[in-house]
């Protein structure tokens, strides 16, 4: 936004300075006379021709040629010409860019993402390159699977993003709203998400998220993961560690379901492993049937609260209500059901231990005694069989 | 065991004295169309039964998302537990109908009882000392004592299994006279006990009845209902002379079986065995691994 403010006070400034340039400014209807030739090139065969109307159209249609390219000071000028500085209008957005991975200038001049110098539009107008619906295909210029994220040994995060969720929005819906590139890594001061001052940096996610998540950031912030993050206890999860940060989908789609235990495993490994024990689960990971109790359903997703927290849906209050939205005429004997007992601890669960012990040792001990059994039998009859072969030329050899 | 389809004049060809073979009735139609129900919604019960107890083995994910995933698995492990456990209450009705009801001998003890008895203690202990060469083999009786294990084992299975599978179908109606600690407990036992019959079956129970050297490579009694009469005395001899001493044994007499119910036992009986075998490699291989 600032750049629109300021355009005006620049193009003051900048009329200021050339009005007091000693040599006469040329007028724009003088370099077109050459260079509205299109194909018009210099010694090194680019294009040098500019097409009146379209630069007219854009945003600098109002500027003299000689605004941009200062350098020039009459006609004829030299075959080769200092490269235009924008920096000498846009201060800010150059200050940005200065401490930013697209510092260099080499690699990241500004039409990188506004396009043609001649054909820049305000980022409100859809001809915009960065027009919030064209962001994302402008930045895949470089961080799809070639260029310079390649380079850079950077993900190409822009085939997860494009259909993500966000992307779906974006592309398929069209909505201006659907999150974009810069929503989250912001323009010109993108920083890399190690630097603490990024957007994108751990502790700043749930705040960068919440700019549009507004309702979720604050239940995540009252729960046990989001409060463990404001304590400093980076090892819990921010918004991207479940969804991730490009390739979010639809939360409720089976897809995501089906992902879904794993992600809350990969931090609460023990509790992973008893679910993984339970009906839950052993439904859960055939597929096909998507509605069994994923970590969520019972501990909520966002608010996730410890059961000492009345409020929690798995606070011994609650539990009933909880359980009931599966299991219709659920009671309080139900509910006493462990869905994360271990049946291989005795401390923990000792009815179940000694209950797994016995059937252990029943299937031990009876096909033990069986394969012994039939091993010998086996070994006997065929013996017999030979010799009775032997004797009688039998017909059961 | 004998060629069944084989015809006399073959036999006569290779040497055999030509008279007519005779075959004795072992098994009602009732009796081996319930074996067939039984064997069938087993297969179906352990078939999907397996991929839910090793639902993280890579087989078990494929098998769910060939047949359209556990929706349908869970519908036919079901379907095939409804079917059994009709089977299993006829089968009760008809031992209470008969022994209790109708006083037929026989049904509770007796020589052709499924009940245990102290000779099929001696015969145990006398079968183990015949296999390492210590003593004489056991003359049987009707049911030789591992026939009355697979029996008990099935019936024992079929009541716990039944009953802690449908505790877990009907959860919230069980708990209201089950602990919370047992609905925990159910799968627990489902699955252990699950893994003991299909192991039981598709090993023991193959190899004892249908694969070892005797029967080799399936028994088709149990298909058929006849045996013939040189099985019948070397595989029972004291129920065949009991047989002759009592007179019963020309009441036994049944027809040789046609060849196109020995062929479809043959295509029915391998298929069972082929099926039980596959899925006991496929849960050794995934009980190990895990």
């Amino acid at each position: 936004m600032k750049s629109f403010f300021s355009v005006p006070v620049t193009l003051v400034a900048c009329a200021l300075l050339i009005g007091a340039a000693p040599l006469r400014a040329q007028s724009k209807s003088e370099c077109l006379a050459c260079h509205a030739d299109a194909g018009l090139q210099d010694a090194s065969g680019h294009s040098v021709s500019v097409d009146e109307h379209k630069f007219g159209a854009s945003i600098h249609g109002s500027l003299e040629c000689v605004n941009c390219h200062a350098a020039i000071k009459g006609y004829p000028h030299p075959d080769k010409v200092t490269p235009v500085k924008c920096d000498t209008c846009h201060t800010d957005e150059a200050q940005g860019l200065a401490g930013s991975v697209h510092s260099n200038a080499a690699e990241h001049p500004c039409t990188s993402c506004h396009g043609d110098a001649h054909q820049i539009y305000p980022k409100t107008d859809p001809k915009s390159a960065v027009y919030p619906l064209n962001i994302p295909r402008t930045c895949s210029a470089c961080h799809a699977d070639n260029g310079m994220a390649k380079k850079h040994g950077l993900a190409p995060v822009y085939p997860s993003y494009i259909d993500s969720i966000h992307g779906f929005a974006l592309s398929k819906e069209g909505l201006l709203v659907a999150a974009n590139c810069q929503s989250c890594h912001g323009s010109h001061h993108i920083l890399s998400r190690k630097d603490p001052a990024s957007p994108t940096n751990k502790v700043n996610v749930p705040a960068t998220c919440g700019k549009c998540h507004a309702g979720i950031t604050e239940n995540y912030l009252g729960g046990v993961h989001g409060k463990a993050i404001a304590s400093g206890n980076m090892k819990a999860p921010v918004c991207s560690d479940c969804h991730t940060a490009h390739a979010i989908e639809q939360p409720t789609a089976d897809a995501f379901r089906m992902r879904s235990t794993p992600i809350c495993g990969s931090c609460h490994t023990d509790k992973f492993s008893t679910y993984r024990d339970t009906f839950h689960s052993q439904l859960g990971s055939l597929g096909g049937y998507v509605e069994t109790a994923r970590c969520w359903d019972c501990h909520g997703a966002h608010d996730v609260l410890p059961a000492s927290d009345p409020r929690s849906p798995i606070a011994s209050g609650n539990l009933v209500t909880t359980c009931s939205r599966c299991h219709a005429g659920a009671n309080a004997s139900f509910v006493k059901y462990q869905p994360h007992a271990n049946a291989r601890n005795r401390t923990l669960n000792p009815a179940l231990y000694f209950i797994r012990l016995f059937m252990n040792l029943l299937l031990a001990s009876v096909l033990t005694f069986f394969v012994i059994h039939t091993v010998l039998w086996l070994i006997r009859s065929r013996v017999d069989q030979i010799r009775r072969k032997a004797v009688e030329g039998g017909k059961n050899a | 065991m004998p060629d069944l389809a084989k015809t006399d004049a073959a036999q006569a060809v290779e040497g055999k004295p030509h008279f007519k073979e005779r075959f004795f009735v072992r098994f009602t139609r009732a009796q081996r169309s319930m074996h067939a129900v039984l064997f069938s919604t087993f297969l179906g019960l352990a078939a999907t039964g397996l991929p839910m107890r090793f639902s993280q083995s890579y087989w078990a994910r494929k098998f769910a998302s060939g047949v359209g995933g556990f929706g349908t698995i869970i519908f036919f492990h079901k379907l095939c537990a409804l079917v059994l456990t009709v089977a299993f209450l006829i089968h009760v009705k008809e031992i209470f109908q008969r022994g209790l009801l109708n006083r037929e001998k026989g049904i509770f003890w007796g020589s052709t009882s499924m009940v245990g008895n102290w000779k099929d203690v001696k015969d145990l202990l006398g079968h183990l000392r015949w296999m390492v060469g210590l003593g004489p083999k056991p003359q049987f009786e009707r049911y030789a004592y591992w026939e009355k294990f697979d029996y008990w084992a099935v019936f024992w299975g079929m009541v716990v299994i039944g009953f802690s599978g449908y505790a877990m179908w009907f959860a919230p109606f069980f708990a209201h006279f089950l602990p919370g600690w047992a609905l925990n407990a159910v799968l627990v036992i489902h699955s252990e006990e699950g893994l003991l019959a299909i192991l039981f079956i598709f090993s023991i129970h193959f190899v004892n009845t249908h694969l070892r050297p005797d029967s080799f490579p399936m028994d088709m009694v149990i298909f058929t209902g006849v045996e013939s009469e040189e099985e019948f005395r070397t595989k029972r001899p004291q129920e065949y002379e009991r047989m002759v001493r009592e007179g019963k044994l020309e009441k036994r007499l049944g027809e040789k079986p046609a060849v196109w119910l020995v062929n479809f036992s043959r295509v029915a009986g391998f298929t069972a065995i082929s099926i039980g075998l596959i899925l006991l490699v496929l849960t050794l291989s995934a009980y190990f691994r895990e």
